[in-house]
């Protein structure tokens, strides 16, 4: 009896909590029926997701949650942030415990096949980097033999770290800690003489540490990070919606489609940018939205040049060229297939 | 002595009483007490100027990190960022709130702290012996409570507050509704485990060790990582469980071993007698253990369960590990920001934190050695 | 508390019952309903979780299986005891995660015991300021959580050490700086090993001759000279292997090169802090423990062992210590269990222990949840029922018997 007692009370407390959404191809309605989307962030990677002053979570992989939701409920407020370690992510995504990631997530090979998600598109062409003190004097990775290097466990960084310097006949000691911020910290504190990661993230991280100038980032990039938001598998209609959010944000750009002209364009004769607002054609039905739903995406966010320039541009703190993240019209490698 | 005039003539007789003689000097005093308990061999001469070394070095070192070189004010890192500088106490200042709320909106403030209140009334009520009604503290502290606690602090549904999901919770507020959710929830599983592990049916018993000693055998870290990535896959797809019930799930089930383990104490102290003479009495195993067994049983694991929850509210440190913000991850997250970085922030946090938790431990081992004495002395009678 | 007079309806009159019983009131016959009923639930449940655990996996198309034991596991470790690159496998991993986790267990219960029985004893100490001081770190230390401790001495205190080139020179040559400590490591010429055979031998013979002494000891009262025996055995043995073998141990000493000492042996600051921290910690149980112990033995054992003119030593040797022992050990053994369980806090200041290398890098690398979790589980697990079993026999060989 008391068996039985406990039983309906732990269930009644899980139960309030448990919110039981049915994902299979039903995420999106999910979505709605919660009216937010949850959002799976970074413990805190200025330029990509990081809570500002006001807490309030900024940066270009927060865009484009925000921009899925605008795309859905015309607010582009309507989501909550799940912050999480690199060790914990992909099991957040696929319990459901968050909608989409957006964290800094490298799409391997190993992920998109075996870790039950699917991979909606690069937000940013990254390769790993190293960043050590300017005072050592180091030029280049190769003079790095018997140097510490701090790293993130569970990453992609851990296994190309391990390739590069055994392919180089490099002896190092690694250190590895669970979250960004402890490698961050021992790294400061003097405990390695190498921080290594995405060299967009050793950007921004470098703004973190006390005398960001003195420290220097090397000029080797030793891989091919392309990160981007995934998805749970087994859902292709928000899969779909997921994927093009993404090509929307790009097609603005090369259309030239801006959140200031956003509403000038609504009236603008180029069937492209008509079909990109929903001022013709049905595409928005097509992934179950409204139709408007380019014109909320970029009427509240800009598009993906504009949200690059804001967030990790060289105007910002963390001063990124655009390089290879161009579009393919100015000699970049962001492209995106046709709105028709 | 009715007539003392009679006596004046004999003038070598005393009048009055001679005065007490004070003892010896190195028999009573500060002196004598210092010299037989700390100098009364040379063995011991020196084991005493050696810790009163140690004890100097210690209260000096801390004194001068804590108070006289310690910053007192400024706004930023950079006003702690000074050659030889102690403590950095505006940062603790800066970020208080923090500490104590996480992410918590400010303006609903109120509703974890009347939480708290009617917590802390309810186990003063249950704490306290003298007060009558255990019976129903208890059930209320035990089956009512959390649910009052979490609505008014998450919010939504029918209550007409404003929802505040998990992930905006944080600090001290976070680790103290992981500790009383582990202490409150695994209780009555621990009960049945322990009354489980005593029953008298094979299979039974066996189900019930192995669980405990499951969980007995492995570290709560262990347990965190499996409910953080593994407890998903086990459901039904679709149902989710957000980050912080994941948490206390694997907290819940932990604690709820150790707590049958000292259930079961309980239960073997209770002489054989008393459940025979409840079976005499023509009660069932149910009512034997609801009136005669457990009520004896629970009262001597008091201080056994609060040392339990000692151990647990030291534990719910872990859960900063799987990525929840609390206390001490609150204190963490903090040492690592770009305005507040100096070489003593670290220390300083940690000091802070130390101190919160060590209030609050050293506060329930007090209580769990005054249960003991209490418990004891009502027992040899 | 419930009262017993709440309960007097419920139960009809027994007078009246027949003395055949119906099936259910058989008391056999209800337990094995009962158990019939929760062995049902158990299967249930077991079938439910494995049922979704499996319809998940294949549709999140997660690999199974312990397969990937044998695959490379490509990253690195920092600090290993045995051989290990990127080229080695996911198994060569788990057993350096789990020596990592033994060195820390056994180096951290070597402490963690000389430092509790020491204040144990401090706090038992007639002198005041002593037992005093022991009360204080007791109730100080065991107050805070462990894993607040460890930040505190890994992020807090050692992080204030000097830089490599800063480094403080200790003794014997050695280096502290904030990469950790750096001492010369000696190194064994090729037939060293003779010299550790004889140490064994030397060891072994001590046992018995220990066994012989204490026997004759009963039998005619008489002291045998065994320490001295013991003594010669354990310096002449390995002294004489080594002279007639001509083996000799150079040293490594540790220079400044490049980015950090070359040379010597390298103790990780992650390594000093998680000994250090789990060391003071269970330090201030067991002296709790130390203390319990030793108050437990009555009074009227000492004069008793006085009154038969027993020498302090002996009295200490033969009658108080193994009456201590007995309430001492089976919950020392349970610190010792903790201190290795509490080791796992590893994952949280980097040092590569069991926890870390498998549940945490192997996990993301693999994504094979269930298997990493259940083999590092199991793990845990054994080693505590293996120590619940050292308990239960010691328990066995030390109780009272009572005639």
């Amino acid at each position: 009896m008391k068996k039985a007692i406990a039983t309906v009370a732990l269930s009644a407390v899980l139960g309030m909590t448990a919110t039981a959404a049915f994902a299979q191809s039903t995420t999106l309605q999910a979505v709605m029926d919660k009216g937010f989307v949850q959002c799976g962030v970074t413990g805190g990677v200025r330029g990509f997701s990081a809570p500002d002053e006001n807490n309030n979570w900024t940066g270009l992989e927060v865009d484009y949650c925000r921009a899925i939701a605008a795309a859905i409920f015309d607010d582009a407020d309507a989501v909550r942030y799940t912050p999480l370690t690199s060790t914990e992510r992909f099991a957040a995504l696929s319990s459901g415990e968050i909608d989409v990631l957006s964290r800094t997530t490298t799409w391997t090979m190993t992920r998109d096949t075996s870790l039950g998600i699917n991979f909606a598109g690069v937000m940013y062409y990254d390769g790993q980097g190293f960043m050590v003190r300017r005072a050592d004097g180091i030029g280049s990775a190769l003079d790095l033999g018997g140097a510490s290097v701090c790293i993130e466990s569970g990453t992609t960084t851990e296994l190309n770290a391990a390739d590069y310097f055994s392919t180089n006949n490099i002896e190092v000691n690694t250190v590895v800690f669970e979250e960004q911020d402890e490698v961050l910290q021992a790294y400061e504190d003097g405990r390695c003489d190498v921080y290594t990661t995405d060299s967009s993230a050793l950007a921004a991280e470098r703004l973190n540490l006390e005398d960001p100038s003195a420290h220097v980032i090397l000029p080797e990039i030793i891989s091919k990070e392309p990160l981007g938001p995934s998805v749970r598998q087994g859902d292709d209609g928000w899969f779909n919606i997921a994927r093009w959010v993404y090509f929307l944000l790009l097609n603005a750009e090369e259309l030239g489609v801006t959140q200031a002209n956003v509403d000038d364009m609504l009236a603008s004769e180029n069937p492209n940018i008509k079909r990109l607002l929903g001022v013709e054609g049905t595409f928005g039905e097509m992934l179950g939205l409204s139709n408007d739903w380019g014109y909320r995406i970029i009427s509240k966010l800009g598009n993906y040049g504009e949200m690059y320039a804001r967030h990790v541009g060289p105007e910002t703190e963390i001063g990124l060229e655009r390089g290879v993240n161009a579009l393919w019209t100015q000699g970049g490698i962001q492209y995106a297939p046709p709105v028709r | 002595m009715t007539d003392t005039t009679n006596h004046n003539d004999f003038s070598f007789v005393r009048t009055e009483m001679a005065q007490d003689q004070p003892a010896p000097v190195n028999t009573h005093g500060p002196i004598a007490w210092l010299r037989a308990n700390l100098f009364n061999s040379v063995g011991n001469t020196i084991l005493t100027l050696i810790s009163l070394y140690v004890i100097w070095i210690a209260a000096s070192g801390i004194w001068s990190f804590t108070v006289t070189h310690a910053i007192w004010e400024g706004t930023e890192g950079a006003d702690c960022r000074v050659e030889g500088a102690g403590a950095c106490w505006p940062y603790i200042q800066n970020r208080l709130l923090f500490f104590i709320y996480g992410f918590y909106p400010a303006e609903l403030y109120w509703r974890p702290n009347l939480a708290m209140g009617i917590g802390a009334l309810l186990l003063f009520l249950l704490a306290t012996p003298r007060i009558p009604g255990k019976l129903i503290v208890g059930c209320l502290f035990l089956f009512v409570y959390p649910f009052v606690t979490f609505l008014l602090i998450h919010g939504g549904y029918f209550t007409g507050l404003e929802e505040v999901p998990t992930e905006l919770w944080g600090g001290l507020m976070l680790t103290l509704i992981v500790a009383v959710t582990g202490i409150v929830a695994s209780f009555p599983i621990g009960v049945v485990l322990a009354l489980g592990r005593r029953s008298r049916m094979p299979l039974v018993r066996s189900v019930c060790v192995v669980f405990i000693e499951l969980w007995r055998g492995v570290p709560l870290i262990t347990v965190l990582f499996m409910a953080s990535v593994m407890l998903p896959l086990f459901l039904p797809e679709g149902t989710n469980f957000d980050k912080l019930m994941r948490a206390l799930v694997g907290v819940t089930l932990f604690t709820a071993a150790y707590t049958a383990e000292v259930v079961r104490g309980g239960l073997q102290a209770i002489p054989k007698g008393q459940s025979e003479a409840a079976a005499a009495l023509g009660l069932n195993y149910v009512q034997a253990n609801a009136f005669i067994i457990l009520p004896q049983a629970l009262k001597l694991v008091i201080p056994g369960i609060v040392n339990n929850s000692i151990s647990l509210f030291k534990d719910t440190t872990l859960v900063s590990i799987v990525g929840l913000v609390d206390l001490l991850g609150a204190v963490k997250a903090g040492t690592t920001t770009s305005t507040w970085s100096a070489p003593t922030i670290p220390v300083t946090g940690y000091l802070f934190a130390a101190a919160v938790f060590w209030v609050f431990t050293f506060a329930m081992s007090r209580y769990s050695q005054y249960m003991e004495r209490r418990l004891d002395t009502g027992h040899r009678n | 508390m419930a009262s017993i007079d709440s309960n007097q309806s419920g139960r009809p009159a027994l007078a009246d019952e027949p003395p055949k019983v119906s099936l259910i009131n058989d008391p056999k016959a209800r337990a094995i309903f009962y158990q019939a009923l929760l062995l049902a639930v158990v299967v249930w449940f077991a079938w439910y979780i494995f049922g979704n655990l499996t319809a998940n996996m294949a549709k999140q198309n997660i690999r199974t299986g312990f397969g990937f034991l044998n695959n490379t596991a490509s990253f690195d470790i920092g600090f290993h005891l045995i051989d290990y690159d990127r080229s080695s496998t996911f198994a060569e991993a788990l057993l350096v995660g789990f020596l990592n986790t033994g060195l820390v267990a056994v180096i951290g219960i070597f402490f963690a015991t000389v430092l509790g029985f020491t204040i144990g004893i401090a706090r038992l100490s007639s002198n005041w300021i002593v037992a005093r001081l022991a009360t204080v770190y007791v109730e100080v230390m065991r107050n805070i959580p462990l894993l607040l401790q460890m930040f505190f001495w890994y992020f807090g205190v050692l992080s204030l050490l000097p830089a490599v080139r800063q480094s403080m020179e200790l003794p014997l040559f050695s280096i502290f700086n904030n990469r950790g400590l750096v001492t010369p490591a000696p190194i064994p010429s090729e037939n060293f090993w003779v010299v550790w055979l004889a140490l064994l031998i030397a060891v072994v013979a001590i046992f018995f001759v220990n066994r012989w002494a204490r026997k004759r000891f009963e039998a005619t009262g008489e002291r045998q000279p065994n320490v001295w025996i013991n003594l010669a055995l354990i310096i002449l043995l390995p002294a004489l292997a080594w002279v007639v073998t001509g083996s000799s141990i150079s040293w490594s000493i540790p220079e400044l090169a490049g980015f950090n000492y070359q040379g010597g042996m390298h103790i990780p600051p992650e390594f000093i802090a998680l000994t250090w921290a789990l060391t003071t910690y269970t330090a201030a149980f067991i002296a709790e423990i130390v203390r319990a112990g030793i108050l437990a033995v009555d009074k009227g054992q000492t004069e008793a062992a006085q009154s038969l003119g027993l020498k302090d030593g002996d009295r200490l040797r033969q009658v108080i210590i193994p009456q201590a022992m007995r309430v001492i050990v089976p919950p020392l053994t349970s610190q010792y269990l903790n201190l290795t369980k509490n080791s796992s806090l590893a994952v949280a200041i980097g040092y590569p222990d069991l926890v870390s290398v498998f549940m945490g890098t192997t996990l993301n690398q693999t994504g094979q949840a269930v298997e990493v979790v259940a083999i590092t589980m199991l793990i845990y697990l054994s080693l505590s029922l293996i120590t619940s079993a050292f308990m239960n026999w010691f328990n066995a060989r030390v109780a009272l018997t009572e005639r």
